[in-house]
C-alpha cells in the first residue's frame, strides 16, 4: 500500500535560551508511491524532518496529513506502525543480527522465522545471522537496519544517510533494494542524503533544505537540471560553502 | 553449638528476600519510570531519593515502630515484633536503593535507542521493557545493592522486630545479643554464616548477570 504526507506550515523548535526553530516548512507534499530525495548541508533539518514523518515527536506548530487523515499529536501505535526509519546512526540492540532483524515483527506478534531469513539474505547478511550485533562492522550495521526496516513491510521507508560509509559495492545494493522495494510494493521512500549523485540516481522527486526552511521541492529533473533558486543551484553544482 | 543457627539464618533469608523481592518488583518499573519520563519536579523526586538511598536503618525502624506500635495508625495490623513488620521496614529501606540505582542505569541507556525501538514500532510498555533489557547489568546491580542494604541491617530489624528468639531474631541481632553476653565464639559463627549467606545470594545474582552479558 502507498501513502504520501502533506505538510502546512510545520514548525519544529526546541527548548533552550533563545528557544530555536530548526525546521520551519510552510508546504510540502510527499507524494504516495514515489522515493523523495532531501538534500541540503548538515544542520539543515533533515534529520528532524524524518522524525517527524515517523511521528516520533510532534510538530510544535503546523499540519502533518499522513494518507490523507490529519496526524493527532498522540498519534496511535497502529499509525507508527505503518512508518519506519533507518538512522543516521542506527542503535543495535542488545542480541544476534537475527534478533535486531526479529525485534519488529515480535512487537507485532508477527511470525518471524521466514521473513527474517529472506530479508537477511537480501542485504546479503545471511551468513551472519547468529552474530552479535554489537560486534558487526559499520556497513554490517547498517544493512542490519536496513534489513529491520524492510522485514516490517512498512508503508513508508525513511532513509537517513543510509548508504554513508558504506563500499560502492554495497552502495550499489543498497539502492537497489530501495529502488525494489519501491516498485514492487509501492513504498513511499524519503532518504536523506549529502550525496547529490545519489539523490538524482534514485528519487522521482527532490528537496532542499537550508537552514530548516524549504528552499526547492519538485520532480527529480528540474530539480537538477533547472533549478529555480540560486541556492538550489548552488547546491547541486557543489558550490555551497557551508 | 549449630543449633540456634539454623531458623536465625532461615529468618534472616525469609524477611531480607522478602523484602527485596517486594523493593525489586515495585523499585525497578518506578526506577525506569523515573528515568524515562521527564515531568515537572523530576529532580525533586529524585532528590529524596537518593536521601532515602542513605536512609539509616534505626531511623526507619523508629518510623515504623511508631506507625505498627499499638496507638499507632497501623496499630491494628499486629504487626509490630513480627516478621511482617519486619519485611515493611526492610522494604522501605531497600527501595530508595533500588529506584535511584535502576532510574541511573537506565537514564545512561543512549538516547538513541530509545527512538530506534519506538520507530520500529514499540509502544510505551515494549519501549520500557527494551531499555531495561539494554541496562539490565545495572539493574542487576541495583538489585544486589538493595540486597546488600538489608541483609547486613540491623537497627530497623531490631526496633521493629524485637529479637525475639525463634520468633523474629536474624542473624544482624543474634550477633549484637551473643556479643554483648560475651558469647564471642558464637557472635562469630553467626557472623561468618551472615558473609556466607550475603556471598551464596550475590553469586547467584552475578551469575545471572554473567549470561546477561552475553
Ligand atoms: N532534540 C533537539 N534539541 C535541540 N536541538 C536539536 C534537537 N534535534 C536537532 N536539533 C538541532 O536542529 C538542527 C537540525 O538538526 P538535524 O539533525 O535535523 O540536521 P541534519 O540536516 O540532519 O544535519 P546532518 O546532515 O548533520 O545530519 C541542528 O542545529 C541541531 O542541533
Ligand atoms: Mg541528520
Amino acid at each position: 500500500m502507498s501513502a504520501g504526507y502533506e505538510l502546512r506550515v510545520v514548525q519544529q523548535a526546541y527548548d533552550g535560551s533563545p528557544r530555536r526553530v530548526v525546521l520551519d516548512v510552510d508546504a510540502l507534499t510527499v507524494p504516495a508511491g514515489e522515493i523523495l530525495a532531501v538534500v541540503g548541508p548538515s544542520g539543515a533539518g533533515k534529520s528532524t524532518l524524518l522524525r517527524l514523518l515517523n511521528f516520533l515527536e510532534p510538530p510544535s506548530a503546523g499540519t502533518v496529513v499522513f494518507d490523507g487523515a490529519v496526524v493527532p499529536p498522540n498519534p496511535p501505535l497502529s499509525l507508527v506502525r505503518r512508518v519506519t526509519t533507518v538512522f543516521q546512526q542506527p542503535v543495535m540492540l542488545t542480541g544476534s543480527v537475527w534478533d535486531n532483524v526479529a525485534y519488529g515483527l515480535r512487537l507485532r506478534g508477527l511470525p518471524t522465522e521466514t521473513a527474517v531469513s529472506q530479508v537477511l539474505e537480501r542485504v546479503g547478511l545471511a551468513a551472519l545471522a547468529r552474530h552479535s550485533a554489537a560486534k558487526l562492522s559499520g556497513g554490517e550495521m547498517q544493512r542490519t537496519a536496513l534489513a529491520r526496516a524492510l522485514v516490517l513491510a512498512p508503508d513508508v521507508l525513511l532513509l537517513d544517510e543510509a548508504t554513508a560509509n558504506l563500499d560502492p559495492y554495497n552502495v550499489g545494493l543498497i539502492e537497489s533494494i530501495v529502488r525494489d522495494q519501491n516498485q514492487t510494493r509501492g513504498t513511499t521512500v524519503v532518504l536523506v542524503t549529502h550525496n547529490v549523485f545519489q539523490a538524482r540516481r534514485l528519487a522521482t522527486q527532490a528537496a532542499f533544505l537550508l537552514g530548516g526552511r524549504l528552499i526547492e521541492a519538485g520532480p527529480v529533473e528540474p530539480f537538477f537540471t533547472s533549478p529555480r533558486d540560486p541556492r538550489t543551484a548552488a547546491f547541486v553544482r557543489g558550490e555551497m560553502v557551508y | 553449638m549449630l543449633g540456634p543457627l539454623p531458623p536465625i539464618v532461615w529468618l534472616t533469608l525469609y524477611v531480607s528476600g522478602v523484602a527485596l523481592a517486594l523493593a525489586t518488583l515495585a523499585g525497578v518499573p518506578l526506577g525506569a519510570a523515573l528515568a524515562l519520563n521527564p515531568f515537572p519536579g523530576r529532580r525533586y523526586v529524585e532528590l529524596v531519593i537518593y536521601t532515602g538511598m542513605g536512609l539509616p536503618p534505626v531511623v526507619v525502624g523508629l518510623a515504623v515502630y511508631l506507625f505498627l506500635s499499638r496507638s499507632g495508625p497501623l496499630g491494628g495490623l499486629g504487626w509490630l515484633f513480627t516478621p511482617p513488620g519486619m519485611i515493611v521496614a526492610q522494604v522501605i529501606i531497600a527501595l530508595p536503593v533500588v529506584i535511584g540505582l535502576t532510574s541511573a542505569a537506565v537514564g545512561s541507556v543512549a538516547p538513541g535507542l530509545r527512538l530506534q525501538v519506538r520507530a520500529l514500532g514499540a509502544g510505551p510498555r515494549q519501549v520500557m521493557w527494551a531499555v531495561l533489557k539494554e541496562a539490565r547489568l545495572g539493574v542487576l546491580a541495583a538489585i544486589v545493592a538493595g540486597f546488600g542494604s538489608v541483609i547486613s541491617e540491623v537497627g530497623a530489624v531490631m526496633l521493629v522486630g524485637g529479637n525475639i528468639e525463634g520468633k523474629t531474631r536474624v542473624l544482624t541481632t543474634a550477633i549484637v545479643l551473643e556479643t554483648r553476653k560475651g558469647n564471642f565464639e558464637l557472635a562469630l559463627a553467626l557472623g561468618a554464616a551472615l558473609l556466607a549467606l550475603a556471598l551464596a545470594a550475590n553469586a547467584v545474582l552475578l551469575r545471572l548477570g554473567q549470561r546477561a552479558r552475553l
